[in-house]
């Protein structure tokens, strides 16, 4: 069992990582009172803006690794660009938020692939490399912790639990983050209380597309190598995570974790031989039960923002 | 009449835009409509592959309208399509009966299929106050992996691992005397389908008591509870219906205008039922004019595609910003409101001028 877990410990910290801080950006978008389902169509925008980025850098620059980083800075700004259309739907014009949400999703994955084809004729974007593993020195020389944490990480992980643990200090330790909570739990009492509930949202909203975009561009330079148009459903999976963390930083984290575990099982299950008398069919399907399930379970006590998906009338009170 | 004219302008913001895209990689949008239009509408079999792709697109535009109507979000048309075209291909790969029967079972093993799909997060939301927006998704890829495994599983077709075996003519809805009048279009008994459904769900809506508390319940689930009306049983009871819908529109889709199901597919046309539901505005003979409308779209580009350089992917992305501008219809509303309000000082120059606020 132990060899198990080790084996396909990397693998599912690879797949966890970009759902980590996708539903990280999901996070304070719903904590500032804006439910995103529009997650998945910025992660697509994130990894085609990526892609895009390394595939005409590469042959400007020569030191890869800064390529590589400006890419994902590309995919930021991608994100943060493209999350302005949500804002400005849901916040400025009281837009139904979810419809506002399904539109981007379906504006990202036609107009990302009706440029890519555009672009390469094939509709698909290959990079040449992304990053490589490497042990961090010292640590991976730890018994058993060494071996599961620190030998072949990306640097890109380290990147993102960093910004976890930001996150988390913004969101409970800092005036902004005060302001962000209380806009997504009763944002008239906000207002009363001085605070641009507006402008509040739509920092909500900038930092998940910035997250959102930055975790699509992880999967092309630690996964795929290659833009496809689709990001499989990893953006609904962020949001089901979400809920599943109960909108906590670190309930997010465990959720995340839970779900890149359960989907690299599913996807080697084939070759490791006790894995293999489950039937693949149930190991696939197993995340998104447990989510429905986990749903039923939270919802009499569940920590939503109790203000998302409402647009703002300050005349309610 | 208002709502109508809200579409119409999304329309043509949408087009616009999709003119702007296609100046933007060089090419010209006049030319580029024409095609799109000629590929759509030349001659009578693209006519009719024009109203089969819609056909599909009626029954989840119906399906989320109708669940919209209740208050309810229905984003897993498409999980319903899968499970629906899975019953009806099943069937007609496994039992020998007459072609009416076999059609009729067909037709009803998808809409059943398609229900009980819903059911779940029709159940969820009305006992346990479950979000209907992220059960529908967990339920779409629920969806997508028992395919992925059932239809290799059982149904193999004879060349390819990823596709279902291919059905007989007999099987599936398509008609020869359809085919023929169309020039050997994949027009099929699914259109005729549609157009029932359409006007089913109209008298649903609009002449009986369950349309009225659906309606109800829509506006304000609690004042119609406090009316004595059964809020949970209505919620589940519009689930199940909006999933029928979907589920008979994977029948039309599968067995009609493709004879085979593909596994690792989650069909468009499911999120496309919330843009053909939105642009209709909730109303079933607005919903048929949307989804001919996007008929159209689709099925011009492949023509357009042929004769330019413009990807045949223009057509989602104009359809993706429809939807973003019939979303944002306040915008559209305040406009309108700003241009009725000049309108109406010019012609009474003498009176007050009266401030038109937001609204």
């Amino acid at each position: 069992m132990w060899s198990i877990i080790e084996q396909i410990f990397p693998y599912a910290i690879i797949f966890t990582i970009p759902l980590l801080i996708t539903a990280l950006g999901g996070l304070f978008s719903e904590r500032s009172g804006i439910v995103n389902i529009a997650l998945e169509g910025l992660m697509v925008i994130g990894a085609f803006s990526g892609a895009l980025s390394i595939h005409y850098l590469s042959g400007v620059l020569d030191n890869h690794t800064l390529v590589l980083w400006l890419g994902l800075l590309a995919a930021v700004l991608a994100g943060i660009l493209f999350s302005i259309l949500h804002a400005f739907a849901s916040i400025n014009l009281n837009a139904n938020q979810i419809i506002s949400g399904t539109a981007i999703n379906m504006i990202a994955t036609a107009l990302t692939v009706f440029l890519a084809r555009n672009i390469t004729g094939s509709g698909n974007i290959r990079i040449s490399s992304g990053f490589s593993p490497s042990n961090v020195p010292f640590l991976s020389d730890i018994p058993v912790i060494g071996d599961l944490f620190f030998t072949k990480t990306y640097p890109t992980t380290w990147f993102v639990l960093a910004i976890l643990f930001v996150s988390s200090f913004i969101l409970y330790k800092t005036r902004f983050g005060l302001r962000l909570r209380s806009c997504g739990e009763f944002p008239q009492a906000a207002e009363a209380a001085g605070i641009n509930v507006r402008k509040v949202r739509y920092s909500g909203v900038l930092i998940s597309g910035a997250f959102a975009g930055l975790g699509g561009a992880l999967i092309i330079v630690t996964q795929s190598g290659e833009f496809t148009g689709t990001v499989a459903g990893l953006g609904f999976l962020a949001l089901a995570s979400l809920i599943f963390g109960q909108w906590k930083p670190l309930g997010v984290l465990a959720a995340t974790l839970f779900f890149g575990f359960a989907s690299t099982i599913a996807n080697v299950s084939q070759v490791i031989p006790e894995l293999a008398v489950i039937p693949p069919i149930l190991l696939k399907i197993f995340p998104y039960v447990v989510t429905l399930i986990a749903l039923v379970i939270f919802s009499k006590s569940s920590q939503a923002p109790k203000a998302v998906g409402e647009t703002f009338d300050s005349g309610k009170r | 009449m208002r709502n109508t004219i809200v579409s119409l302008i999304s329309i043509i913001l949408g087009l616009v835009a999709g003119g702007i895209l296609m100046l933007f990689i060089g090419s010209n949008p006049i030319e580029g409509y024409s095609y799109l239009l000629q590929g759509a509408l030349k001659n009578l079999e693209r006519i009719g592959n024009t109203l089969a792709t819609a056909t599909p697109l009626i029954f989840t535009g119906l399906s989320v309208a109708f669940a919209f109507r209740t208050g309810l979000f229905n984003i897993g048309a498409s999980g319903q399509m899968l499970v629906g075209g899975l019953a009806a291909t099943a069937v007609a790969l496994t039992f020998d009966l007459s072609r009416p029967i076999l059609l009729l079972v067909m037709i009803l093993a998808g809409l059943v299929a398609g229900a009980l799909w819903a059911f779940v997060p029709g159940l969820l939301k009305a006992k346990f106050n479950v979000h209907e927006v992220v059960s529908t998704i967990m339920m779409n890829w629920i969806a997508y992996w028992t395919i992925y495994y059932v239809v290799p599983g059982y149904f193999k077709g004879e060349f390819l691992e990823t596709e279902s075996k291919k059905l007989a003519e007999s099987d599936t809805l398509r008609t020869p005397f359809l085919t023929e009048m169309f020039d050997g279009s994949y027009i099929n008994l699914g259109l005729f389908l549609a157009v029932i459904a359409v006007i089913i769900i109209a008298f649903i809506i609009d002449k009986t008591t369950l349309g009225f508390e659906l309606k109800a319940v829509g506006f304000n689930r609690f004042a119609a509870e406090y009316a004595g009306m059964k809020v949970n049983r209505n919620i589940i009871l519009s689930m199940l219906i909006s999933g029928a819908l979907a589920g008979v529109g994977g029948v039309a889709l599968y067995t009609g205008n493709a004879s085979s199901i593909q596994i690792g597919i989650l069909p468009a046309q499911g999120y496309d039922g919330i843009a053909v539901a939105l642009l209709g505005a909730n109303h079933p003979v607005g919903v048929f004019f949307a989804a001919v409308l996007f008929g159209i779209l689709y099925s011009g580009t492949g023509f357009m595609n042929a004769m330019t350089e413009i990807p045949p992917e223009l057509a989602n992305t104009i359809i993706a910003i429809i939807i973003y501008f019939a979303a944002t219809s306040v915008m559209i509303e305040r406009l309108l409101n700003k241009f009725k309000a000049r309108k109406s000082n010019k012609e009474d120059k003498s009176g007050p001028v009266v401030e038109k606020g937001d609204s």
